[in-house]
């Protein structure tokens, strides 16, 4: 029997899927179809300092084999965050990534801190939403404000800290390079890009916000092709998402270097995926004598 | 997790059938989960080849049978209007919250167009109530027997005149306003605005809305809704999981 745990950063998780920021609230909608033990581990929906109210509908858009997003970060706040959600997502046997956003670099290091005297496994700082009108993506799109950004948060962060990078950039390995010098301990990629939807009668576009992220199986090659890349320029582990549908796109991620998994948008079709794609991941280690689902990583041979 | 089986939630399509202009109709049977279906509850149905499901609400309920009426409106809901009988279709149901039908209360649910369909479960749970509905013309008209037959008194408008009463929904609901004691409403924006201004300070209202899902369930809040509950504070609601249906005095119509 293969093995599916995986280690990144110390944190042990069970399977090498994590749920996606924002596509899971904070587990507990999706509990009802099943124990969030299934997933190795959860990323909450991103935190605020502040509650915000997120953006006006329509926040959602379909597109072929994707859909885009403009929530706008719509939350309640660390705090809450803290005394409501997380006493509840530590009963649930899985790893707690906490996903942080915000509008200035104090907001980062002040949640980090906050959050660092909690039960929670893991930061993920998102500095590529690009919903949001300041902070946000402004942070992720320069390697100096990666690179200022990172080491602050690093200083204020006792818990492992991965850095969530933005795909809506010219030169993400130099970017991800920064991340690494300033001290991240992850790199989770790729957040969405920013795309645009209209409506042909009544021209408009489909979203209140204009743009939003695409996300889901369209984005999947550009995923893989960037994960490849950072992975070939950096020594910290990937967590590799954007457009994972089916056990073999886990398993392609898996190969292009990443040592973990989130998936996002393939839940709103399928709720049950994170059950069928780690089945699948297992039964192509069984056939291909692989013992553990580690020696996938980064195993892709480039011509 | 090897415990786990693989609850996709599956139904059988036993019928779809036209039923007007560019409007359909399904019955689905599951064993387990259409007992569970509350009036005004919705499914999200998965569509083979798209990204999202799409959210049509529960016409009528049986112990192991769902009825929805969808109207043909873009590639989705046209895949759904071309599925065959024997079929399965993955589908999340019930979910949301529906229409409260409380005994002792003298109802009247007031329909347009697509918005006709969920009320049919939910005046099958009232006593002796009073249903209008509104259509475009005479060739979209739907449920009429079906309404009748749940003991309702029904009333027809159309737009043009083509069938029934000539006029809106809200100019009949003006008239019969008397000893109805809470209206429930589903129809575009702009007739469920007209609705609650019809009941403001008389009667109770409760709406319908429609949103843009993702989930379904609550979880990525797409969904929003500007709401604010009679003794709480204004927040973003998600229309799957506290809707559809809300106090019309708690939603703000326009963002
Ligand atoms: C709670 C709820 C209950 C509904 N009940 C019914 C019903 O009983 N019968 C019926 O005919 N229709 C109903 N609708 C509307 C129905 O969901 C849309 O008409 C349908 O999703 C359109 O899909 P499409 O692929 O044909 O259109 P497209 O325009 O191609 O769809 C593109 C995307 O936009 C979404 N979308 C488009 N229009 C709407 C809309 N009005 N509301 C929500 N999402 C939309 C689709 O789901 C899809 O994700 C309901 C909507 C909601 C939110
Ligand atoms: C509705 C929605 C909301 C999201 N919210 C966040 C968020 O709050 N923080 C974040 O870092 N990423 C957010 N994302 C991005 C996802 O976490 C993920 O990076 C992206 O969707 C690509 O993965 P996927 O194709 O599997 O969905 C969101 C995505 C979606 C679809
Ligand atoms: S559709 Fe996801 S929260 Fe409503």
């Amino acid at each position: 029997m293969s093995d599916l745990k995986v280690n990144v950063c110390g944190v042990e998780f069970n399977n090498p899927l994590i749920a996606a920021s924002g596509t899971f609230g904070f587990g507990r909608e999706f509990s009802e179809f099943y124990p969030l033990s299934v997933f190795g581990g959860v990323s909450s929906k991103g935190i605020t300092l502040k509650p915000r109210l997120g953006n006006p509908a329509p926040r959602i858009a379909e597109t072929e084999s994707g859909i885009l997003n403009a929530v706008g970060l719509q939350n309640p706040g660390v705090d809450h965050f803290i005394e409501f959600d997380l006493p509840w997502l530590k009963e649930q046997n899985t790893v707690i990534i906490a996903n942080i956003a915000g509008n200035t670099v104090e907001d980062y290091c002040a949640m980090a801190e906050k959050l660092s005297d909690t039960d929670i496994d893991f930061v993920e700082m998102n500095i590529s939403c690009p919903n949001v009108k300041s902070g946000g993506v402004q942070f992720g799109t320069s390697c100096e404000s990666v690179g200022t950004i990172t080491d602050a948060v690093r200083k204020h962060c006792k818990k492992p800290l991965m850095v969530k990078l933005s795909p809506n950039v010219t030169d993400i390995v130099s970017i991800a390079k920064s991340a690494e010098f300033y001290g991240a301990d992850a790199i989770s990629m790729i957040n969405t890009l920013t795309g645009m939807r209209i409506d042909i009668n009544t021209r408009r576009p489909i979203i209140r916000n204009n743009t939003g992220g695409l996300s889901g199986a369209a984005v999947f090659p550009v995923a893989v092709r960037m994960v490849n890349q950072v992975y070939n320029a950096v020594k910290i582990p990937i967590i590799g998402m954007g457009g994972i549908s089916k056990w073999q796109d886990a398993v392609e991620m898996l190969l292009a270097g990443a040592t973990a998994l989130q998936i996002g948008t393939i839940l709103f079709n399928d709720p049950y995926a994170p059950v069928k794609i780690s089945d699948g991941i297992k039964e192509y280690l069984d056939n291909n004598h692989f013992k553990s689902v580690t020696e996938l990583t980064g195993k892709v041979q480039l011509w | 997790m090897d415990t786990i089986k693989y609850d996709t939630r599956p139904f059988k399509l036993l019928k779809n059938e036209q039923i007007a202009d560019g409007i359909f109709e399904w019955t689905v049977e599951n064993d387990e989960l259409c007992r569970l279906a509350k009036c005004g509850q919705f499914a999200n149905i998965k569509v083979p080849g798209k990204t999202l499901r799409r959210p049509i609400s529960i016409c009528d309920a049986a112990d192991t049978t769902l009825r929805f009426v969808f109207q043909v409106k873009g590639e989705g809901t046209k895949i759904m209007s071309e599925m065959k009988v024997g079929d399965t279709v993955e589908i999340l149901a019930p979910l949301g919250h529906g229409f409260t039908v409380e005994k002792g209360k003298r109802y009247c649910f007031v329909g347009g167009g697509i918005g006709v369909p969920p009320l049919l479960y939910s005046a099958k749970q009232a006593e002796n109530p009073l249903v209008i509905t509104g259509f475009r013309n005479k060739d979209l008209v739907i449920l009429q027997d079906d309404f009748k037959a749940a003991g309702a008194e029904v009333v027809l408008a159309t737009d043009d005149g083509s069938a029934g009463v000539h006029g809106f929904v809200t100019d009949v609901l003006k008239e019969r306003l008397n000893g109805i004691d809470v209206v429930c409403a589903c129809g575009p924006t702009p007739m469920l605005k007209a609705v609650a201004n019809v009941c403001r300070s008389k009667v109770e209202c409760q709406v319908s809305l429609e949103e843009r899902m993702g989930c379904g369930i609550g979880a990525c809040l797409v969904c929003a809704c500007r709401t604010k509950p009679r003794d709480g504070e204004e927040f973003m609601s998600q229309v799957c999981r506290h809707g559809p249906v809300y106090n019309a005095e708690e939603v703000f119509f326009d963002v």
